[in-house]
């Protein structure tokens, strides 16, 4: 792979490794003995572990010239790998808090292992490094297809995801060493969060640059949607993370925001996190690897045009249904609250054109897991969007806030679209980026299928079961006007529940494993496909349009 | 003039209205413009053979 990279690019790795390293040991040269400088050691071996294979292969012959004609696949690869072990880690996390919310007595007594340290593990691990290493190297896979160019460039893609996985990393770690900044799915400190910033456009101006090279006179829809979730991501961290380090030689630091506004804007990021992260992006993925592996056109473009500025405009407004019946202004709670409910247009409308989609080919969700995979997760994003705007309205959030239903309505979204979508796009993807015939095997992918889709069911039935449970012994009163349960019953209350969710989660973890393992075995021994190889067009006549032989 | 609370609750109120409005009305124009329907067309046929792939 470091072969690949022209020797100029080799070198301009090294300088960027070099200094990268050099911070990381000022780091932890400042910060010696503290949570900063321990951070400072991992920045320097992260550059130190990408530094010295490169220097190894400095001195080998430049790639071959023709290479600029094919589609640049290598950070695609990587990618997906690293999305997959973000999953174990993310799930492993999940699990291990499972298990010890059905069973306290597990706690072994350290403080990187209590629950407040171990949750976020869990949430970043999950939705950043597994979500966003997918969404990378997908949209990495589908800005290239769509536009029919290759990459702009061969170190910015690098840059950014393995740069991302530095925030990734700095992120957990810091969470298990007690660093965080106390803001749900926002708790990296301020260094991690400049350093994403640095990431995060370098990302968008890629982008950019690979469309502006595009051989298709329109845009295809599904880079709307990556584009979307990079730029309001982008917009969303910074302003979420305006902070005030204590120190340059510390990981303290102080948000700027103060009271509710500062509420209402870790929520207006929040939500939109679950909105242009594991929605917009999501989507961007979705149209592209639904319609290409069911074989059809997408039911409606219009439709999908529709339904993207909608959700784009509605879902900017939403993040207030986070805070009802707070010190937020009435009017701004009501706000959110009607902008959530207005979202089940566009997100059914979306929904809907998904499976639309696939009419003419059921008998191939039928045959295939990998396709169904991603049927099943177009219709738990059906389902996950119409929960969360009937969560939104007031009244039913009296009953569901700080309940176990907002657990189960995010692990709907999370295991039943989000992972299962990223499973789908990645048996898609695999054959086609290792150039293989398929799969290695086709029969642990419904194991995985059936695995994942059970685990998911049992999970979120579980927490409805506890949540609505927990939310009505809350509210009940006696005669006298008293509670009826002290709070310590609903916990009790919610043991079998909690141990039915741990069942669950290990049924979707055991799948996830043996996904990983026919993806290793994909890599090694599946056929090779006798294949084409497969390149963008450089010209762009009609009769030049396609790449590739015609079917 | 003072900008309070106040002012920015009534800017929101009417022109968060409105310029909603107006790009609701854009998007929808756009997508529904006959003359982009066969461009539309062509995008979403031609992502289903961008590449020689094995997993047909």
């Amino acid at each position: 792979m470091i072969n690949n990279l022209t020797v100029a690019e080799r070198q301009w790795a090294l300088v960027v490794l070099l200094v990268g390293g050099l911070i990381g040991l000022t780091m932890a040269a400042v910060g010696a003995g503290e949570p900063f400088g321990a951070h400072g050691f991992l920045v320097l071996f992260f550059c130190a572990a990408l530094f010295f294979p490169v220097l190894s292969r400095l001195d080998e012959p430049e790639p071959s010239p023709h290479a600029g004609r094919s589609y640049y696949d290598d950070p695609i690869k990587v990618g997906i790998i690293l999305a997959m072990v973000w999953a174990v880690i993310g799930m492993f996390f999940g699990l291990w808090v499972a298990y010890l919310l059905a069973w306290p007595d597990l706690t072994i007594d350290a403080p990187w292992a209590s629950f407040g340290r171990l949750r976020p593990a869990h949430t970043t691990g999950v939705i950043f490094g597994f979500g966003g290493t997918a969404l990378i190297a997908t949209s990495f896979h589908v800005m290239q297809r769509t536009s029919r160019a290759r990459l702009a460039g061969q170190f910015s893609p690098w840059f950014v995801l393995l740069g991302y996985q530095l925030f990734v990393l700095i992120a957990v770690s810091g969470y298990l060493m007690g660093v965080t900044q106390s803001k749900e799915y926002a708790e990296a400190e301020w260094y991690a969060d400049l350093w994403l910033v640095v990431v995060w456009i370098t990302y968008f101006v890629l982008y950019l640059r690979t469309l502006a090279r595009r051989n298709e006179p329109h845009i295809y829809v599904a880079n709307w949607y990556y584009m979307a979730f990079i730029l309001i991501v982008a917009i969303l961290h910074i302003f979420n993370n305006l902070a005030l380090p204590v120190s340059w030689a510390g990981s303290r630091s102080y948000i700027v925001w103060s009271g509710v506004q500062d509420a209402m804007m870790q929520w207006w990021y929040g939500h939109n996190a679950v909105a242009f992260f594991l929605t917009a992006g999501f989507l961007g993925m979705l149209y592209y690897y639904l319609p290409k592996r069911a074989e059809r056109p997408i039911y409606s473009y219009r439709l999908s045009i529709l339904s993207f500025w909608g959700i784009v405009f509605f879902y900017v407004w939403a993040g207030s249904h986070h805070l009802h019946y707070t010190a937020l202004p009435h009017w701004v709670q009501t706000l959110g609250m009607t902008f959530s409910v207005m979202l089940l247009v566009p997100s059914w409308a979306t929904a809907a054109n998904a499976l639309m989609t696939l009419n003419g080919a059921w008998h191939k969700v039928r045959d295939d897991a990998t396709l169904r995979f991603m049927m099943v997760a177009a219709i738990f994003y059906g389902l996950t969007t119409f929960e969360g705007s009937f969560l939104a309205i007031r009244g039913v959030n009296a009953l569901s806030h700080y309940t176990d239903w907002t657990v189960a309505h995010v692990h709907a979204g999370a295991l039943g679209w989000n992972a299962l979508l990223i499973f789908g796009v990645v048996y898609a993807a695999v054959p086609v980026i290792w150039r293989r015939e398929r799969m290695w095997s086709n029969r642990l992918i419904e194991w995985h299928f059936w695995l994942a889709v059970l685990g998911t069911v049992v999970y979120v039935l579980a927490m409805w079961n506890s949540g609505i449970l927990q939310g009505l012994m809350w509210r009940t009163y006696t005669d006298a006007g008293t509670l009826q349960y002290p709070f310590i019953a609903s916990v009790l209350a919610m043991n079998p529940y909690y141990v039915a969710r741990a069942v669950g989660g290990t049924m979707f973890f055991v799948g996830t494993l043996i996904g990983i393992y026919n993806l290793w075995m994909t890599i090694r021994q599946a056929p090779a496909a006798d294949m084409v190889a497969d390149h963008p067009v450089s010209v762009r006549d009609e009769a030049g349009e396609r790449g590739v032989p015609a079917e | 003039m003072e900008i309070d609370h106040y002012t920015l609750v009534a800017f929101a109120k009417t022109f968060g209205l409105f310029y909603l409005m107006v790009m609701a009305g854009l998007a929808t124009l756009y997508a529904l413009w006959p003359s982009n329907g066969k461009r539309f067309d062509r995008a979403a046929k031609s992502v289903l053979d961008d590449e020689e792939g094995p997993c047909r």
